[in-house]
């Protein structure tokens, strides 16, 4: 995630301290990602020495206020209006490991499956359960309900996706258990298998 | 807790012999008052059996069905069929509304057919659909409604007469999302007034407003997930 962006977007809006970045930062998206203070400030120190915010002085409380420069607001704007890239998909932690289970001797690839599909869905619930009371509490709805409320669709999305490609896998692997048993079971001479295929994985 | 659907060791076979199908091989089950339990898995795994033989309409080849403490095995078939009509209500995909009855009509018929006065029933039946926020088309019939219409229509039938055992197969069936979404918070809600619930899902996401998930795979029940819930992030955003 691009906190550098993310903090200039904030400080587009007005002059802010780090606290208040942070606060900002999370009222907007729910605390999906918390940002703890240290990274804000590593952050803006890497804004300033790259001239897209400045260290304006400080307010009547001691703090030091940051202002986005004019580069700053160029840099915002280019990445408001730039897709996020897809083309290095980030390394997907279960795709991998799935993978490995499925070529990887001996490792139970339903339990896999099964048990991620339990803590996703677990996670899938409490999602709804956040969705629901941000939804009961959505009278006189601001704008920053919204945004959360657009986070929390983002992650049910991404949940909802994970479990279906998990019954994906599952259901591929059983078909492939079933077809391996099926080419087992034939004489060997009535079934040749063509060179190069590869025989059915993770059948167990 | 006090289990309002208790099903032990339940097992179902159909047919005999070489074509035997064993649709539940040994299931025990349990949905407590004020809780929504999902059930999930591929077709094939036995979660709409399940779902008939908690209501009632099956019969388990062995095992023990109990709704609210009555073993529905042990039963006649008019106490069973009585027990179906007070005790649970239903609400299947395919809605099952009867053209010819308004909606009133429609709720009021289980309270009817239980020997309830028309007029008695008939306030049930509005209070039920005043409940799933539809009390102004009560006359309406069921051609006259919209898809979301009608299955609130069949929720009201299923709730009518403080029903403590609700049991729905794929209810929000081919609703698009935000109207599937309505049902599922009326069935919630019903839970959360002390009704138990079971609703069979293949959506992930429809499964996930229900306080536990059960998985079924071949028949049995292959994992669940708790009420341990995973707090972190209802945490903050509760803070």
């Amino acid at each position: 995630m691009s906190v550098k962006h993310a903090l200039l977007a904030l400080l587009e809006q007005e002059p802010m301290y780090g606290y208040q970045l942070r606060a900002e930062f999370e009222r907007r998206t729910g605390t999906a990602w918390p940002l703890n203070v240290g990274q804000v400030y590593t952050t803006l120190t890497r804004l300033e020495r790259d001239g897209l915010a400045v260290a304006g002085g400080e307010d009547g409380e001691g703090h030091l206020v940051y202002r986005i420069t004019d580069d700053g607001r160029a840099e915002v704007a280019s990445w408001f209006t730039t897709p996020v890239a897809r083309t290095q998909p980030p390394r997907d932690e279960l795709a991998i490991k799935l993978a490995l289970a499925v070529t990887v001797p001996g490792v139970d690839v339903d339990t896999v499956i099964q048990q991620q599909r339990s803590a996703t869905m677990a996670a899938l619930q409490d999602y709804t359960r956040l969705k629901r009371r941000a939804a009961e509490a959505a009278d006189g709805a601001e704008r920053a309900d919204l945004a959360w409320s657009l986070v929390l669709d983002s992650l049910v999305f991404g949940a909802e996706a994970e479990i279906r490609w998990l019954d994906h896998c599952e259901a591929r692997l059983r078909r492939a258990a079933v077809e391996q048993g099926r080419a087992a079971a034939r004489p060997p001479a009535a079934a040749p298998r063509p060179v190069g295929e590869a025989p059915a994985r993770g059948a167990r | 807790m006090n289990a309002v659907l208790q099903l032990t060791d339940v097992t179902r076979v159909h047919g005999t012999g070489a074509g035997e199908v064993h649709a539940l091989r040994g299931i025990s089950f349990a949905a407590h008052a004020g809780e929504l339990v999902a059930v999930m898995g591929p077709s094939g795994s036995g979660k709409s059996t399940l779902l008939t033989i908690a209501g009632g309409l099956d019969q388990p080849t062995s095992g023990a069905v109990r709704v609210e403490g009555t073993d529905l095995v042990g039963l006649g078939q008019q106490e069973r069929a009585r027990m179906r009509r007070t005790s649970i209500g239903y609400v299947f995909q395919g809605l099952n509304l009867i053209p010819a009855l308004t909606a009133a009509e429609n709720v009021a018929l289980p309270r009817e057919l239980d020997g309830m006065s028309v007029r008695t029933a008939r306030e049930e039946a509005l209070q039920a659909l005043e409940e799933v926020g539809i009390a102004d088309l009560a006359e309406r019939f069921p051609d006259d409604m919209s898809g979301g219409q009608q299955q609130r229509v069949a929720i009201a039938r299923a709730v009518v007469g403080e029903r403590r055992l609700i049991l729905a197969d794929e209810p929000t069936g081919a609703l698009d999302t935000e109207t599937g979404e309505g049902i599922l918070g009326l069935l919630r809600a019903r839970c959360d007034a002390g009704a138990a619930g079971v609703l069979v899902t293949h959506e992930a996401r429809h499964a996930a407003w229900a306080d536990r998930v059960v998985f079924l795979r071949d028949g049995v029940v292959v994992d669940e997930t708790g009420t341990d819930r995973v707090e972190v992030l209802t945490e903050r955003a509760d803070a």
